[in-house]
């Protein structure tokens, strides 16, 4: 059962560790949201899989049922999915903001326009 | 977009379906899957799909700036006013047991206005959201 | 509206404020609503203080479910106490916006900056007040994201960068303090925070609490500015508009501060804190670290608002110094520290703002000779500036003085004598402000005679009379603080 059986889990490492790595490592505004994005959606398959419970059916009261899956984790997601896409669009709107201000998109180059600016005010 | 026959006909075919399914989304959310929050999103993409084939004028002239505007707060106003219902008629904040004599009925009572004022704000939302985003570095009049 | 439905009140009306001002878009009306459901956030407030010193913790159970299965909005002593501080900020930085936010935004805009205003205040007394670790990541999200969109609504276009960045690092730490209670709620099957405070100690999968432990650490460290976390907070308050720059500097770091004293005290406890894994030293190290460097960075700002940015990130230090000491004193220090840092910052950049708002800016060349133009504005920076160092008759030296009981009593003359020090830099650069204000000719940068509008002199000078009034005045702090340090230590053993 041991490693093989935790497949869930090892994928919820890899989605986290690959979302906070894009963030990092890359410099594009626009990249950095979608490696955010791409680690929330670790998180939510983190909450979930261990939600399933084997045999259980969907969480609705029906006759000849005893076991339900919990339903309390898939509530927390909605309202984790909501709060993720209102950040990115948040963040997509300053993005767009930030390149009708500097002109350009990449952390590099807005940093160096900030130093210009400031090397010379 | 418009001048194509096919994505046009299609297009006018698929949107009253969109929002039905939007609708069912909504009012079933306590039965299966769904809810204020998925039937909001599909609602604003059958307007979305309408401003992406027929231009964002023509979806500015069905939905209106003001009235999303006000759809935004007006969907939070009745969420808050259920829980402030539910401190009016006794109980605590959010308390569907006394929105109605049988405390079951209730609880059905409060999940469906809770759930419709989070598809009203979702859809207003999403639409104000593409209307910022689509209608950014145009000209005024093609606003 | 009873005594009985405060504790969800105080949250709901600034939350359903918002709604109404984005319906009612003209900015004279947009501005009384935010500031009356503020102020009746802070009377509320007051009151539950007032209920809980007399009656002890009150428990409010949202939907009428009861708790471990519905979600408990607790009011204890640590809590009501940060309600009073945050509502208390928010009212003030709302009365000073009428004039401040005016300037700095276009008129057409102005309804949308106080809507974000209601619900971030709102988020951030939900934070506070809530019982539910879920509900606390859902309130935390309305505060941070609100409080994204104030940032960038600054003049300076290097106001977006700052609020992106604070989007980024905000957002992580959100998202890790949700792995830390999706580990916990894996492990014991609850979201209720009094619920997992008992039920921690009896789980088997002790290695998913540490997890959860190191998580929750680093998320609320983001959100609190701890070194070396701390990257977002300077460009954050330096470009963001001035009424904004003082409501978070007083309310959303200390909110933090709470979010993890609640966690570390009252669910994970003393003993898996301070044994099992080194939390305490680690705390005590990065505090050292941030007090020094910040402070020293701080010297060479020319910026004043970035200066008293670097200034909050040592303050900082301070409270989780008392924090990381784990002891009665300690904790007191920490609570205390976390109030009195929020008025002193708070008054000094409410005061920051008017300067900004006659000069243009807030740069050391704008305060050349300040004392002889603005003379108000100028002594009330000079009495926030002594609450920080520490001077004896100011908010600061209480909580000073009681972080140094604390490391007597722990043993550490060392860390004592080190509090003292570090004050020494703090005199530098509030010297720093007193020597160009007094000292020198106004410059062709300082503004013209004549102190800020009333509106918002008003607030700035309320909040630092309030800087000498607690210092000499001590028993509500210091009274709230220790019931709060005795609450939190006598919880889980």
């Amino acid at each position: 059962m041991s490693a093989f059986g935790h497949y869930s889990y090892w994928i919820t490492v890899l989605l986290m560790v690959a979302g906070l790595y894009i963030v990092i490592a890359r410099g594009n505004l626009i990249k950095k949201l979608v490696g955010l994005s791409i680690f929330q959606t670790s998180v939510y398959l983190l909450y979930i899989a261990p939600g399933k419970l084997i045999g259980g059916t969907a969480p609705i009261i029906a006759d000849g049922f005893r076991l339900y899956t919990n339903p309390l984790p898939h509530v927390l997601i909605l309202t984790a999915i909501v709060v993720g896409v209102a950040t990115l669009a948040l963040g997509l709107a300053i993005a767009v903001r930030i390149r009708e201000a500097y002109g350009s998109i990449e952390e590099d180059e807005i940093l160096a326009a900030d130093r210009d600016s400031e090397g010379g005010a | 977009m418009k001048r194509q026959m096919v994505l046009r006909v299609v297009g006018k075919l698929f949107i009253p379906y969109m929002l039905l399914f939007a609708l069912y989304v909504q009012f079933h959310g306590d039965f299966g899957p769904g809810g204020g929050f998925q039937a909001g999103v599909i609602a604003a993409a059958a307007i979305i799909f309408y401003a992406l084939i027929f231009g964002l004028p023509a979806a500015r002239r069905l939905a209106p700036d003001p009235i999303v505007e006000a759809m935004v707060a007006l969907g939070v106003l009745l969420f808050a006013g259920v829980g402030v219902a539910g401190i009016v008629l006794g109980g605590n904040y959010l308390d569907y047991f006394v929105l109605d004599g049988d405390p079951v009925a209730g609880q059905h009572r409060g999940i469906f206005w809770v759930e419709a004022g989070v598809g009203i704000t979702v859809t207003g939302v999403m639409l104000k959201i593409f209307y910022m985003f689509a209608g950014r570095g145009r000209s005024l009049d093609e606003r | 509206m009873t005594l009985a439905h405060l504790p969800a009140l105080v949250v709901v009306v600034p939350l359903l404020a918002a709604p109404l001002v984005v319906l009612v878009r003209r900015a004279a009306a947009a501005w009384a609503i935010a500031t009356a459901a503020c102020a009746f956030s802070f009377a509320a407030a007051i009151l539950l203080s007032a209920e809980v010193a007399a009656h002890g913790p009150m428990s409010y159970h949202l939907g009428n479910w009861p708790p471990p299965w519905g979600i408990e909005y607790r009011v204890d002593a640590l809590s009501a106490f940060v309600l009073v501080l945050v509502s208390g900020i928010g009212t003030a930085s709302a009365l000073y916006a009428w004039r401040s936010a005016a300037a700095e935004l276009s008129r057409d805009q102005l309804y949308l900056y106080y809507v974000m205003h209601c619900l971030c205040v709102a988020g951030l007394l939900g934070m506070t007040v809530t019982g539910d670790a879920f509900n606390l990541f859902v309130f935390m999200e309305i505060a941070s994201l609100s409080s994204y969109v104030l940032i960038a609504l600054g003049r300076d276009r290097r106001a977006l960068l700052a609020a992106y960045q604070y989007l980024i690092l905000g957002t992580i730490g959100a998202t890790f303090y949700v792995i830390g209670v999706g580990l916990l709620y894996l492990a014991t099957g609850t979201l209720n925070i009094a619920d997992l405070a008992e039920r921690l100690p009896q789980t088997a999968s002790t290695r998913a609490v540490l997890a959860a432990l190191a998580f929750i650490t680093v998320g609320v460290s983001l959100k609190l500015a701890l070194f070396p976390l701390h990257f977002w907070l300077p460009n954050a308050y330096a470009y963001a508009p001035s009424a904004v720059t003082a409501l978070l500097a007083a309310t959303a770091t200390k909110v933090s501060v709470y979010v993890l004293l609640r966690f570390y005290f009252g669910v994970f406890g003393l003993r898996l804190v301070t044994e099992t894994l080194p939390m305490a030293e680690i705390l005590l190290v990065l505090s050292l670290i941030a007090i020094v460097t910040a402070s020293l960075v701080a010297l060479w700002q020319e910026n004043l608002k970035r200066l008293f940015a670097y200034s909050s990130v040592a303050q900082i230090g301070y409270i989780t110094l008392g924090v990381s000491m784990a002891s009665p004193d300690g904790l007191t220090a920490a609570v205390v520290h976390l109030f009195n840092h929020g008025i002193t910052k708070g008054a000094l950049f409410l005061l920051l703002g008017g300067v900004a708002l006659r000069a243009g800016g807030a740069t050391m060349g704008s305060v050349q000779g300040l004392g002889r133009r603005m003379p108000l504005t100028s002594l009330a920076i000079v009495i926030a500036g002594l609450s920080l160092i520490g001077v004896p008759g100011t908010a600061g030296f209480v909580s000073k003085w009681y972080l140094v009981l604390g490391a007597i009593e722990a043993g550490r003359w060392w860390l004592a004598g080190f509090v003292v020090a570090t004050s020494l830099i703090a005199v530098a650069y509030v010297w720093r402000f007193v020597e160009a204000a007094y000292l020198s000719e106004p410059g062709p940068a300082t503004p013209g005679r004549g102190e800020a509008p009333a509106a918002m002199l008003a607030p700035a000078l309320a909040l630092a009379a309030a800087c000498v009034f607690f210092g000499l005045q001590t028993s509500w702090t210091v009274g709230s603080a220790r019931r709060a340090a005795e609450l939190l230590l006598g919880g889980v053993p």
